[in-house]
C-alpha cells in the first residue's frame, strides 16, 4: 500500500493567538508550533496500516521552510519519505490544494489521509479539495476505517448519526479524533529522522480567489458573577434563569 | 449575483439549516440585485417543494435520482453542478453541516471557485461578497472577502436567523442526472442514534459535563438535566479522552463549536480550547467546586459547588 499523508504545522492548541499589526494576520512571534492535531491521527492510521498491510508512507506539507518543522515530526513518528511543497507566497485554500495535487497526482498513491480540520483557519477543505483535483473519491471526517478486498469502508459521524461508507481504491480520507491512539516518537525515532532528507519541490503558483480582510477579537462577554455556593443556591439560579435571562 | 441554495434535507424532512441558508440567499440576492434559487436534492424529495414557499425564491430545481438518496460526495456534486449550469448561478450557498462541510469544498474544486467555509455573518461589501468565519477555535474572527467568481460559501449552522416571505407560487425545474459509474465513495447504510436524541451543535440548550462528574455512571444526572430542558449533552476534552462519553458530545477546540440559547457546564473548570467551543452561547452557568476555575470568569451565573450535589437539586427545581 502506497500511502500519502498531507500534514500541516499550527500554533499549539493552548496557545494565546494575538493579532498582528497588520490587523490581519495572527502575529507568530512568539508561539509554539507543532503537528497539526488531526494530522497525529493520519501519519498513525498511514503507520497502521503500512505495518499491517506493508508498503511505504510519505508526509508531504505546503508552505514555507516553517513547514520542514510538520514532516520531521511526521518522520520521527514513522514515516518513510518526507515531501516539502515549497511555496513563500500566501496562497488560499484551493491554490494551495492544487499545488498539493499537482505533486500528488502521478506518484501512484493508493491511499492518502489528510486531518479532518487545521486547527488554525478551522476550514477542513484541503482534503476533498485535494481528491477532486486528483479525481479519487474521498470519505471526510473518518473515526474507524477497515481495508479489505481493495476496499475501504469507512465510518463518520453526522448530526444524530453515523454514516458507513465503501470506496474502492485508490481513496482520500480525512481523519476525526478517535480514529486511533497517536504513537509518541521514539527517542531513536528523531535521531533517524534527523538523517532523512526532506525532497524540496517548488510549487507552482495558483494564487489566491478570496482575500483577507481583517482580523478581530470576538466580543467580550461580561465579567462573570458567581451566585452562591452549593445546592443551596439552586433556587436563586431558577430564578434568574426564568426572570432576568428568561431562558427558562 | 446570482444565489443557488443547496436545501439539506434528510429522512424526508428539510435540515433546520436548510431555512437558515434559504434566508441568506434571499437576502443576498436583494442585496446585490440578482435572483435566488434553492435546489432539493434526493430520492422523493419534491414534496418538499411546499415547504419552501416561503423563501422568496425566484425557482426551485429538484433533482432525484435513486442513487441520492443518500449522501455521497461524488453524487451530491454532480447534482450541484447540474443545477449551476440549469440556472446560471454564480454562488453556491449551503450549511457548513456534516454534509456541507464536505460537499462545499467539493463543489469547490469542480467550480474552480472562490471557498467561503463555515461562515457566521455575510454581505455584500463594496460589491464583493464579504464574510466573517472564526479562525483559531473561535480565538479570532477574520473578515474575508471574494475576489472572483463563481464562489461556494457554507454558514454555521444557528449562526443566521430564518426569515420567512410571503408566500410566493415557486417555478420548479426538474433536472435529470446520469450518475452511471459516477459515485465510487458510497454510502452502505446511515446508523441513527436513538429516536429523538438532539445532535449538540443543533440543541438550543445544552448540558455539559466534565471531570467533576467524577466517572461516566454519573453522567446519567447531565443526561436527566439535560433531557427536563429539552437540551443535549455535552461533555468536555478530558471526559472523551477517559472514553466516558462519545467524541460526537465533546466541545471544545478538537470537538463542536456550539452557541445554545443555554450552556450549563457542570465540573468544567473552562480550559482555554473549550472556552473556544462555547463562548458565544447566550448564557452560560457554570458549576464548579473549584472557585478559582477559569469557568467562572465567563460565566452569567456560576455556583460554587460540588456539581453531583447541584445538579440533582437543579433537576428538582427544573421539574
Amino acid at each position: 500500500m502506497n500511502i500519502a499523508v498531507l500534514v500541516k504545522l499550527v500554533p499549539d492548541s493552548q496557545a494565546v493567538v494575538k493579532i498582528g499589526e497588520d490587523r490581519r494576520y495572527i502575529s507568530t512571534a512568539d508561539l509554539n508550533f507543532v503537528l497539526n492535531p488531526y494530522d497525529e491521527y493520519a501519519v498513525e492510521e498511514a503507520l497502521k496500516i503500512k505495518e499491517k498491510e506493508g508498503g511505504e508512507v510519505t508526509v508531504f506539507s505546503f508552505g514555507d521552510d516553517s513547514a520542514q518543522k510538520a514532516l520531521r515530526t511526521a518522520l520521527a513518528m514513522g514515516a518513510g519519505s518526507a515531501v516539502h511543497v515549497k511555496s513563500e507566497g500566501g496562497s488560499d485554500m484551493l491554490g494551495t490544494a492544487k499545488s498539493l495535487a499537482s505533486v500528488l497526482k502521478d506518484r501512484g498513491f493508493d491511499f492518502v489521509i489528510a486531518g479532518k480540520v487545521a486547527i488554525d483557519d478551522d476550514c477542513g477543505a484541503i482534503g476533498p479539495m485535494v481528491a477532486e483535483l486528483m479525481d479519487i473519491p474521498h470519505v471526510t471526517a473518518v473515526h474507524s476505517l477497515e481495508i479489505a478486498d481493495g476496499k475501504l469502508t469507512a465510518k463518520r459521524d453526522i448530526e444524530g448519526g453515523v454514516e458507513v461508507f465503501e470506496s474502492s481504491l485508490p481513496v482520500l480520507i480525512t481523519a476525526e479524533k478517535g480514529l486511533n491512539d497517536p504513537r509518541y516518537a521514539t527517542l531513536k525515532g528523531i535521531m533517524m529522522s534527523k538523517k532523512k532528507k526532506i525532497e524540496v519541490v517548488e510549487a507552482e503558483s495558483f494564487g489566491s480567489k478570496t482575500e483577507v480582510i481583517k482580523m478581530t477579537y470576538p466580543p467580550s462577554r461580561p465579567p462573570g458573577r458567581v451566585i452562591g455556593e452549593g445546592a443551596e443556591a439552586v433556587p436563586e439560579l431558577v430564578k434568574l434563569l426564568k426572570e432576568e435571562a428568561k431562558v427558562l | 449575483m446570482n444565489i443557488l441554495t443547496y436545501i439539506e434535507s434528510r429522512g424526508g424532512k428539510i435540515r433546520p439549516a436548510g431555512y437558515e441558508a434559504l434566508s441568506l440567499g434571499r437576502e443576498l440576492a436583494d442585496a446585490s440585485g440578482g435572483k435566488s434559487f434553492g435546489l432539493l436534492i434526493g430520492n422523493g424529495v419534491e414534496g418538499l417543494a411546499d415547504d419552501v414557499k416561503k423563501y422568496g425564491l425566484d425557482k426551485l430545481v429538484i433533482i432525484e435520482h435513486p442513487e441520492l438518496e443518500g449522501y455521497s460526495p461524488e453524487g451530491y456534486r454532480e447534482a450541484v453542478l447540474a443545477a449551476v449550469s440549469d440556472t446560471g448561478a454564480e454562488v453556491v450557498l449551503l450549511a457548513a453541516s456534516a454534509m456541507g462541510r464536505d460537499l462545499a469544498p467539493t463543489i469547490a474544486a469542480r467550480l474552480d471557485a472562490a471557498l467561503l467555509p463555515d461562515c457566521v455573518e455575510a454581505g455584500i461589501d463594496d460589491g464583493k461578497l464579504t464574510v466573517t468565519r472564526s479562525v483559531y477555535a473561535g480565538r479570532c474572527m477574520m473578515a474575508i472577502s471574494a475576489v472572483s467568481m463563481p464562489v461556494v460559501l457554507s454558514i454555521r449552522p444557528k449562526a443566521f436567523t430564518v426569515k420567512e416571505t410571503d408566500e410566493n407560487a415557486v417555478e420548479i425545474s426538474k433536472v435529470s442526472l446520469d450518475l452511471e459509474g459516477k459515485i465510487r465513495a458510497k454510502l452502505l447504510k446511515t446508523v441513527v442514534e436513538a429516536s429523538g436524541k438532539l445532535d449538540v451543535a443543533e440543541a438550543d440548550v445544552i448540558v455539559a459535563g466534565g471531570r467533576g462528574i467524577k466517572e461516566a455512571e454519573n453522567f446519567k444526572l447531565v443526561e436527566e438535566l439535560a433531557s427536563v430542558l429539552g437540551g443535549a449533552v455535552g461533555a468536555s476534552r478530558a471526559v472523551v479522552d477517559n472514553d466516558w462519553r462519545p467524541h460526537s458530545e465533546q466541545i471544545g477546540q478538537t470537538g463542536k463549536v456550539v452557541s445554545p440559547t443555554l450552556y450549563i457546564a457542570a465540573g468544567i473548570s473552562g480550559a482555554i480550547q473549550h472556552m473556544a467551543g462555547m463562548r458565544t452561547s447566550k448564557v452560560i452557568v457554570a458549576i464548579n467546586k473549584d472557585p478559582e476555575a477559569p469557568i467562572f470568569k465567563s460565566a452569567d451565573y456560576g455556583i460554587v459547588g460540588d456539581a453531583m450535589e447541584v445538579l440533582p437539586a437543579l433537576i428538582e427545581a427544573v421539574k
